[in-house]
């Protein structure tokens, strides 16, 4: 365990006081461990515990994954998760394109109309356009019910493209002097010198766009038809407006109580998340403080 | 640099001049550009409008109790973490609790449905040991509480980080000057800590105030069903429900026009009260 030295002009803290950190502490980590757990083992659970339990389950006395089966039997839930990884795998893509190109020219002195650019973009943060004219616009733009129309209006978000600009921004100058007398152009400098120095701004801004392209459900139930559901409106419809998973989505003649398929659901609507968060969690408090303190 | 600009061009800039359509009356076959004027209509009929007038009430309730129960939360949590010695635990709770930030809203509204709904793990506690069951997902007088624990469990862990990070900064020596002239742990987080932070305190109370007509969209939409519009209908909501639900396009459109312009006044008007009070603000 590494420890920092205490300095010796603080005191000991009194026990009382290291008891009551210790106590919010294991608080925290209850808070947010706990209904998880919850959620994973119901899913786990057998029917008939889950109903001779109320509900929920907190240890499976036999574990099983009937609930999983049944709902990547190729149902909707199948299908809704191959839109969602679709869509993330996708959108992230040209986000991350488009933000990186629009953040270099931004970042790079004496671009042409690079001020009245940034100022142009930085004002659609303070005075958003509205849900009403953008659902206007992309019905106009024909793209309802095209899975474009989940990824084009949300293409490129300000504050990602802020931390990314005040990264560029952080490189030395020298670098950039001493690849232009090597003769190369703004994409080799930009491929060969600015890039692989940005792994850590890449890797937050990358996961950001995941993150938001994998949680959205509400531009899927505004512009999308149901059979084209990502997992997170699939969810939204059959977990928390309470419709439970009948026999026609999930396939043919289920035998696990609802409840458990509803958790199935949960579980690998999250799993994605907790599967890349521990790769990236160390970079996160560097990217999101360059985006604060430049903006 | 043109395909990032054109996406700000197109479904910014697109989209805020389709404000237009506030002072028209939509019809879908025309579009926006060709449907008929009706000047300031639609903004009378708003103001008008009991429900309307609900909803902004309804916004302003739930964004002054998050301000007041969650705002101090990432603070002290924040605070509390910065005391830690040991550097492991320490991180390790901040993993924890950043985690729910990446969480989406149908999840935590789901997850709070399984801990604290009907047959949750609460109320299937209480049955066990025999107390009555309380209803807390759909009850109208519980919302507004409901919503700030939410918002809490979602965002606290994340919203230490640029705390941490002021917290950080604070040079260790002031704290031992301190220490040497005899200031004990509270006169030293008075008149060293507080002081070192406050810039930030500030910086996120403006955005909050510029923002408090937006109060958790998804997290209010995913939920009203369940409790009703009295306690759950926000501006936001009110927008969609009018518009995209109702059909009542141009009427929706200045509900969130009002909301917009507005918004961004208490923006622009938090900062110059920041610059007075001699902070550095959003923006200069």
């Amino acid at each position: 365990m590494s420890a920092r030295t205490r300095p010796g002009w603080l005191e000991k803290p009194k026990p009382v006081t290291q008891a009551a950190k210790a106590m919010a502490l294991a608080a925290v980590v209850l808070l947010v461990c706990v209904p998880f757990l919850v959620i994973v083992s119901t899913s786990l659970a057998s029917t008939d515990e889950v109903v001779a339990n109320g509900g929920w389950v907190l240890w499976p006395t036999e574990p099983s994954l009937d609930a999983y089966r049944d709902i990547l039997d190729g149902g909707i839930v199948t299908h809704a998760l191959a839109v969602s990884a679709g869509v993330t795998i996708v959108g992230t893509l040209l986000s991350l394109a488009c933000t990186v190109t629009l953040a270099y020219a931004l970042s790079r002195p004496g671009v042409f109309g690079g001020r009245p650019a940034l100022l142009l973009i930085l004002f659609t943060f303070l005075f958003p356009p509205g849900m009403i004219p953008s659902f206007l616009l992309v019905k106009e733009l024909g793209l309802l019910d095209s899975y474009a129309s989940l990824v084009l209006p949300v293409l490129v978000n300000v504050f990602n493209l802020v931390v990314l600009r005040g990264f560029f921004q952080g490189i030395p100058e020298e670098l950039y002097e001493a690849a232009r007398l090597d003769g190369a152009g703004d994409w080799r400098v930009l491929f060969s010198v600015v890039l692989p120095l940005s792994k850590a701004a890449l890797a937050v801004v990358g996961l950001f766009y995941a993150v938001a392209y994998w949680n959205s459900w509400f531009y899927a139930s505004l512009y999308l038809e149901s059979d084209h559901w990502p997992l997170q409106q699939v969810l939204r419809t059959y977990v928390v407006a309470g419709s439970g998973l009948t026999d026609a989505t999930t396939g043919e003649g289920t035998v696990t109580a609802p409840q458990t398929v509803q958790m199935a659901v949960l579980v690998i609507a999250t799993v994605p998340i907790l599967l890349v968060y521990p790769f990236l969690q160390k970079y996160f408090t560097k990217g999101v403080l360059t985006g604060a303190i430049k903006s | 640099m043109l395909p990032g600009l054109g996406y700000f061009l197109l479904f910014h800039y697109g989209a805020l001049a389709g404000n237009l359509i506030a002072f028209k009356e939509y019809v879908p076959f025309d579009g926006i550009w060709a449907s008929p004027w009706v000047g300031a209509g639609n903004f009378q009929r708003m103001f008008e409008d009991g429900a309307f007038w609900a909803a902004v009430l309804n916004t302003l309730w739930i964004a002054v109790l998050q301000l007041v129960f969650y705002f101090p939360v990432p603070l002290g949590l924040a605070l509390l973490l910065h005391s830690l010695t040991f550097s492991s635990v320490r991180r390790f709770v901040q993993s924890v609790a950043y985690l729910p930030h990446f969480i989406s809203w149908v999840i935590v509204v789901a997850l709070f449905q399984q801990v604290l709904g009907d047959t949750g793990l609460l109320n299937s506690s209480l049955d066990g040991m025999g107390l009555s069951t309380v209803d807390i997902i759909g009850n109208p007088d519980a919302f507004r509480p409901l919503t700030v624990a939410q918002v809490i469990w979602k965002d606290a862990g994340w919203g230490t980080i640029i705390f941490l990070a002021a917290l950080a900064q604070v040079d260790e020596q002031q704290y031992e000057a301190a220490a040497i002239d005899g200031a004990g742990p509270w006169r030293r987080f008075w008149h060293v800590t507080l002081p070192a932070i406050r810039p930030v305190i500030v910086l996120l109370l403006i955005m909050r105030l510029g923002d408090i007509l937006s109060v958790g969209f998804e997290q209010m939409l995913l939920q009203r069903d369940a409790v009703g519009p009295e306690a759950a209908e926000i501006i936001d909501t009110f927008v969609y429900y009018q518009g995209i639900v109702g059909g009542d396009y141009g009427f929706a459109a200045a509900a969130g026009l009002f909301k917009g312009v507005i918004g961004a006044l208490l923006v622009y008007a938090a900062n110059k009260v920041a610059h007075r009070l001699g902070e550095q603000g959003v923006y200069k």
